[in-house]
């Protein structure tokens, strides 16, 4: 399981409980963020829409001049375009993942399904295809700095409630589910699922990753498991399950739980 | 004669010879009455005027100065070609190097003696051939040639000195010529010059040129080589003032026709009507009409029969064959037919009794033709040189021949006496039954049975035997059953009436069975030959590809002329001179060797006329090659390799019996059903050429017009949305923080309005951009299909996210069973729900509904074809107008829009949804979303096989 745990030296696999002291106080210092891309206009677009969100741009116009920004000056995120000249994506973040658990945003063009699974499994945290709009590429960075950070707590509290939506709220240490102020029944592994996705709620999760969670090393190639299963969990915490409002299908990638 | 205009058609033709004429090289002849009198001394010193005055590039060719000081000195200076040695029979030969000579591409180049023969192994059989070719490579050429030489004087050359000339000239080469200039000797002179032995004499002809160089003669030749220069003249007189619209003594009309028959006298014949059309400026036409008894022509009557075509051909006469029943009639209506006034022929040859039984070929000429004169003409002169040969002369091949030529087309041939035997034996038999029923009483009787014995013989076994029969029955009956009997002595005077009655009915009754056998076997043989000729045109017709259409002509070739077939196709562009050779489209196998048969086929192909075997041009090939033409044009050379089993190949026809699978080019039936073949083939195959072409130029047009259609719709696609968006910034920019006095877009609501409409059309833009590249993608095949399966449901709930923008406000039904699992590319197929989800919102009103509907789907059965597997149907409909009936089909073409001008596009989305879907094995149509009412609104429907569920990794 990835969970994002501040600076922890080991590798990027690490573990929930592997969590240590991040970064504090993020809410009062600004965060600091990685814009690798080629493109000057791009790299121009994301200063301009993250300065004015009170964001800190740090711009690295390669993949090499990256994981050197990277290592230097340990941003709190890292937004990183797959089309590089110089090195590919995937190397990016392998290197970054050999000392850095730091959120990854991944900008890649649309139709590169297999490059975006690849990336997503070598350890990047989510991703934005072009053309994107400058508010999804700001809530994207919201959700990952608010996941470091909810990593972060995670390790200091004991129980946690999370709120998906008006509706439903899930008390992960209670293992109960309410809709509507009703409780849910779901199955254990329909639990193990919704939970895998709530620990990184906004994010997408590859088939893989959820695959490996849930049912264990293995089993990561049935995808018609998962299917079944979230067929099932939609069926009971959506209202309409057709067009799910927050168990939402990444086609090809993955899913992810979306909280308003 | 009315002062006529000349005829324009007649002129263009006139412009473009001459036009054709300053392409080609010009031909100057130094003509001369014998030898001796100075031609190739003239022409050098021409020559050397050429270079000094003229500075042209002299080459000499060949030039043979027999050893004389005086010519052999003008030669110094002059370059000279390497002759080319031809080793023939352990004796070197010397000959014009031809090809040295077109590669070279001299100015002008000499070469002595025009009527010279080739030795064996060049290019063409004679040496004006050779010059003909440099003439179109467009070399000028100076050379020489005596009168005697001379194809249409000829003969009388012959009947004035005695001396029979082989090597001749067409006239028409003369005719063509440039300049002719006469080297003229008085005769005393010439004679003077020929004691000092200044005349180069070979010494084996020494007799014969004994006889040659007397005065008589000597004269007799000036003046012909003087009137025919003249003659010659006068024409070119004719031509310049057709040309110039000089119209008095315009055209005079006439035609004349020349019965051209396979007796030896017909060459003269031809010769004098050519004489006779030449000095009444009239066209000249050969007629051969084939009669049903023409078919049992010996091959030698064939060959020469041929041989005087050719030389029809050869003095610019038109060779012409028809087939009739009636020589004599068939004659005078194709005279008619093509305006002939004068028709020539020949004296008839034949006792006079044989005109009070049957009317002559002249008679009927005579009197079936009150307005065409008749010429008739002697044939004796050379019939005394030839009848030792013991040819019988005819005009028009109109009577029999050669009663002997048993064995008949059609018919096995069982020994030549065995007819004869057999003929004896129905003899026998007769008149034993006449002794058994009649015993010596009844004559009539025993005469009727022995003729029935006759007519048996003649429809059995042919005429020959027949005649046998009649001679024999004739006898038996004298013998046996006239007294005295058992002696041939005759008592009685009135049995000799008897016996005379008898014979001559016999030889009638064989007579008549002939014909009716003859006109059968001709009916039959051309009733093959058509058979052979429809199933060819049938075989070629049905062909599909270019190669089944080789194949099958090759087939048919090779059955219809019993040899290895090889055909050879060149390109078709035409006009550029250097048009490739063509190259091997088809052969049997072990027939075409480039090394050996490139020169022959090329030629053939360049010059499109037959060369090869049988021919005069480069006859020591293995193959006879013959050009095959289109109607628009050279198509490409057929290769005939004359396999073992048909020798008979030659044009001397040597080969005996009647191997109908065997080829003789001097046979104009068989040249004929070459001719047809090649023209059929010929024209299949320009007809595949053609259809290839055409399927080409569509192509191109197509490429085109997509190309336009992309050009116009994408640059009027990105300019809209870039112009929109550039105004709007730009208005944006203008407006500063603090523009008094100016109407800017202070307002904040103008200010989102305008954002809006900008990131509208970047959004638009960006559709377009994307569609552009799947299409793209699509069209270079880059587009790759990894099937998973995955849920509808899913797929569906996806491109809803993912048009949520756009389908706000409208109700989306969805009727998407949560189980079902399709086998595909999800994010293809999302892309193209997307699609249709777009174009739904695009052609509805705003706010109607959309409905998704997803089912499983029994595939219908097909008989005959396995079952297909399942599929699954997802349909997308809107309520908007619709799409109409005829544009259904069309609407998933690229670039097509049904109605142009609404909403924005390029008319690409539908055309990737279909690609996409067909990429998935899919089928996507549209048609109403009522089937009852046309403008309910429209349904798309995709539908995707499932393929075999159990291999899929369905399990839960």
């Amino acid at each position: 399981m990835i969970l994002l745990s501040g600076n922890s030296s080991g590798g990027g696999v690490a573990s929930k409980d592997g969590a240590s002291g991040a970064p504090s106080a993020r809410e009062s210092v600004a965060a600091r963020v990685l814009v690798i891309d080629d493109e000057p206009q791009m790299r121009k677009l994301v200063r301009i829409a993250l300065a004015s969100s009170g964001y800190r741009v740090i711009e690295a116009a390669s993949g090499q001049e990256g994981i050197t920004q990277a290592s230097l000056y340990t941003p709190d995120v890292v937004v990183l375009d797959l089309g590089l000249p110089d090195m590919d994506g995937v190397d990016v973040v392998k290197a970054i993942r050999e000392w850095s658990a730091v959120p990854i945003l991944v900008i890649s063009a649309r139709g590169n399904e297999e490059g975006k699974v690849k990336v997503l499994d070598e350890g990047a945290d989510d991703y934005v295809t072009k053309p994107f709009g400058a508010p999804e590429l700001l809530a994207r960075i919201r959700v990952a700095l608010r996941h470091s950070a909810l990593v972060a707590r995670d390790a200091a509290m004991t129980t946690s409630v999370v709120n998906i939506g008006p509706d439903i709220t899930i008390d992960l240490a209670k293992r109960l589910v309410m809709r509507k102020g009703e409780e849910i029944h779901l199955t254990p592994i329909e639990y193990k699922l919704l939970v895998t996705l709530v620990k990184q709620a906004g994010m997408v999760i590859t088939h893989r990753h959820l695959l490996e969670q849930v049912w264990g090393p293995g089993n990561s190639e049935r995808v018609e498991y998962l299917r079944v299963y979230m067929t099932q969990l939609r069926s009971k915490l959506e209202e309409q399950p057709a067009q799910p409002r927050y168990l939402r299908t990444e086609l090809g990638i993955g899913y992810r739980l979306k909280i308003d | 004669m009315t002062s006529r205009r000349p005829d324009p058609d007649e002129l263009l033709e006139r412009v473009r010879a001459v036009e054709e004429e300053a392409a080609r090289g010009k031909l100057t002849i130094f003509f001369g009455a014998a030898p001796g009198v100075g031609k190739t001394y003239t022409m050098l010193e021409a020559a050397r005027t050429e270079v000094s005055d003229g500075h042209r590039d002299v080459v000499i060719g060949v030039v043979e100065t027999h050893g004389r000081y005086d010519t052999g000195s003008l030669i110094i200076g002059l370059e000279l070609l390497p002759r080319r040695v031809y080793e023939h029979r352990a004796i070197k030969l010397e000959e014009l190097d031809l090809d040295g000579a077109l590669r070279r591409k001299p100015g002008l180049i000499l070469v002595d003696e025009l009527a010279h023969t080739n030795a064996p192994g060049g290019r063409h059989t004679k040496r004006w051939q050779d010059v003909e070719e440099l003439l179109n490579a467009g070399i000028d050429v100076f050379t020489t040639l005596n009168v005697q030489h001379l194809e249409s004087l000829n003969d009388v050359v012959a009947q004035i000195t005695g001396v029979v000339v082989r090597e001749t000239v067409p006239d028409s080469v003369f005719d063509k010529a440039y300049e002719v200039r006469v080297v003229d000797l008085p005769v005393d002179e010439l004679l003077e010059r020929l004691r000092e032995g200044k005349v180069y004499v070979p010494a084996q002809a020494a007799h014969a040129v004994q006889n040659f160089f007397k005065e008589g003669n000597l004269i007799a030749l000036r003046e012909l080589a003087l009137r025919r220069t003249a003659e010659r003249v006068e024409a070119k007189m004719r031509v310049y003032k057709a040309v110039h619209g000089i119209d008095e003594s315009w055209h005079t009309g006439e035609r004349v026709l020349v019965c051209v028959s396979p007796s030896p006298s017909s060459a003269r014949l031809i010769r004098a009507a050519r004489r006779m059309a030449t000095s009444l400026h009239a066209e000249l036409l050969g007629l051969y009409v084939e009669t049903p008894a023409s078919i049992r022509m010996s091959n030698a009557d064939r060959e020469r029969l041929a041989q005087h075509m050719r030389l029809v051909e050869s003095l610019d006469g038109e060779p012409i064959t028809v087939r009739a029943e009636n020589a004599a009639l068939e004659t005078v209506q194709y005279a008619r037919k093509r305006n002939v006034t004068k028709i020539v022929v020949g004296k008839p040859t034949h006792p006079r009794w044989r005109d009070i039984i049957r009317p002559s070929f002249l008679d009927d000429i005579v009197r079936h033709s009150p307005e065409i004169d008749v010429y008739v003409i002697s044939g004796l002169r050379e019939d005394r040189a030839t009848k030792a040969a013991g040819a019988l002369g005819r005009v028009a091949g109109s009577e029999e021949r050669e009663p002997l030529a048993a064995g008949d087309a059609g018919e096995p041939r069982h020994g030549r006496l065995a007819p004869f035997a057999y003929g004896a034996m129905v003899v026998t038999t007769a008149t034993a039954i006449s002794w058994v029923s009649f015993g010596r009483t009844e004559l009539a009787d025993i005469v009727m049975i022995h003729l029935l014995g006759v007519v048996i013989v003649a429809m059995r076994f042919g005429y020959a035997p027949s005649i046998f029969a009649a001679v024999l029955s004739v006898l038996a009956v004298d013998f046996v059953f006239v007294p005295p009997y058992l002696s041939f002595a005759v008592s009685d005077l009135r049995h000799l009436a008897t016996f005379a009655v008898m014979f001559v009915v016999a030889v009638v009754i064989s007579h008549l069975t002939r014909r009716i056998r003859e006109q059968a076997d001709s009916a039959r043989r051309r009733e093959r030959r058509t058979a052979g000729l429809y199933a060819i045109s049938r075989g070629l017709g049905l062909a599909k590809s270019r190669e089944e259409l080789l194949e099958t002509a090759a087939r048919h070739l090779r059955e219809a002329l019993g040899a290895n077939i090889a055909i050879f196709l060149g390109s078709r562009e035409e006009g550029s001179l250097a048009a490739a050779i063509p190259e091997v489209a088809f052969a049997d196998p072990d027939t075409v060797s480039q090394e050996k048969d490139g020169g022959v086929i090329e030629w053939v192909w360049n010059n499109q006329r037959p060369a090869g075997i049988g021919t005069d041009t480069l006859p020591s090939s293995r193959a006879l090659v013959v050009p095959l033409k289109g109607s628009k044009g050279r198509v490409g050379v057929l290769a005939i390799y004359p396999t073992t089993s048909s020798a008979a190949f030659s044009s001397n026809a040597a080969a005996p019996g009647e191997d109908h699978a065997s080829l003789r080019l001097g046979d104009p039936d068989d040249r004929q059903l070459l001719e047809t073949l090649t023209g059929l083939v010929g024209s299949a195959i320009e007809r595949t050429q053609l259809a290839e072409e055409a399927r080409r130029a569509r192509l191109r047009a197509e490429t085109e017009h997509l190309r336009n259609a992309l050009l116009s719709s994408v640059s009027h696609d990105l300019r809209t949305p870039l112009g929109v968006i550039t105004g709007a910034t730009s208005a944006l920019l203008e407006d500063g923080p603090a523009s008094e006095g100016r109407a800017g877009v202070t307002d904040e609501t103008m200010r989102r309005e305008l954002l809006q409409t900008a990131h509208d059309e970047a959004q638009r833009l960006t559709r377009l951009v994307r569609n552009l590249l799947d299409m793209t993608r699509l069209e270079a095949g880059a587009l790759k299909i990894k099937k998973v399966p995955e849920s509808v449901e899913e797929i569906v709930g996806s491109a809803l996210a993912r048009t949520a923008d756009r389908l706000r406000g409208r109700d989306v039904e969805l009727d998407v069973p949560s189980d079902l699992v399709v086998p595909c590319d999800p994010a293809l197929i999302e892309q193209v729900l997307i699609n249709l989800l777009e174009n739904a919102t695009k052609y509805s009103p705003p706010k109607s509904p959309i409905a998704i509907r997803a089912k499983r789907q029994r595939a219908a059965p097909m008989a005959g074809s396995p079952p297909k597997p399942d599929q699954v149907e997802i349909a997308v409909s809107d309520r908007g107008p619709g799409v109409a009936a005829k544009d259904r089909e069309r609407i998933f073409d690229k670039f097509y829009r049904a109605n142009e001008g609404e909403g924005g596009g390029v008319g690409l989305g539908l055309t990737i949804c279909r690609g996409i879907i067909s990429a998935h094995g899919g089928t996507i149509e549209v048609d109403a979303a009522d089937p009852a009412r046309e403008a309910s609104g429209a349904t798309f429907r995709i539908r995707l096989p499932l393929s075999n569920p159990n291999a899929a990794g369905d399990r839960p």
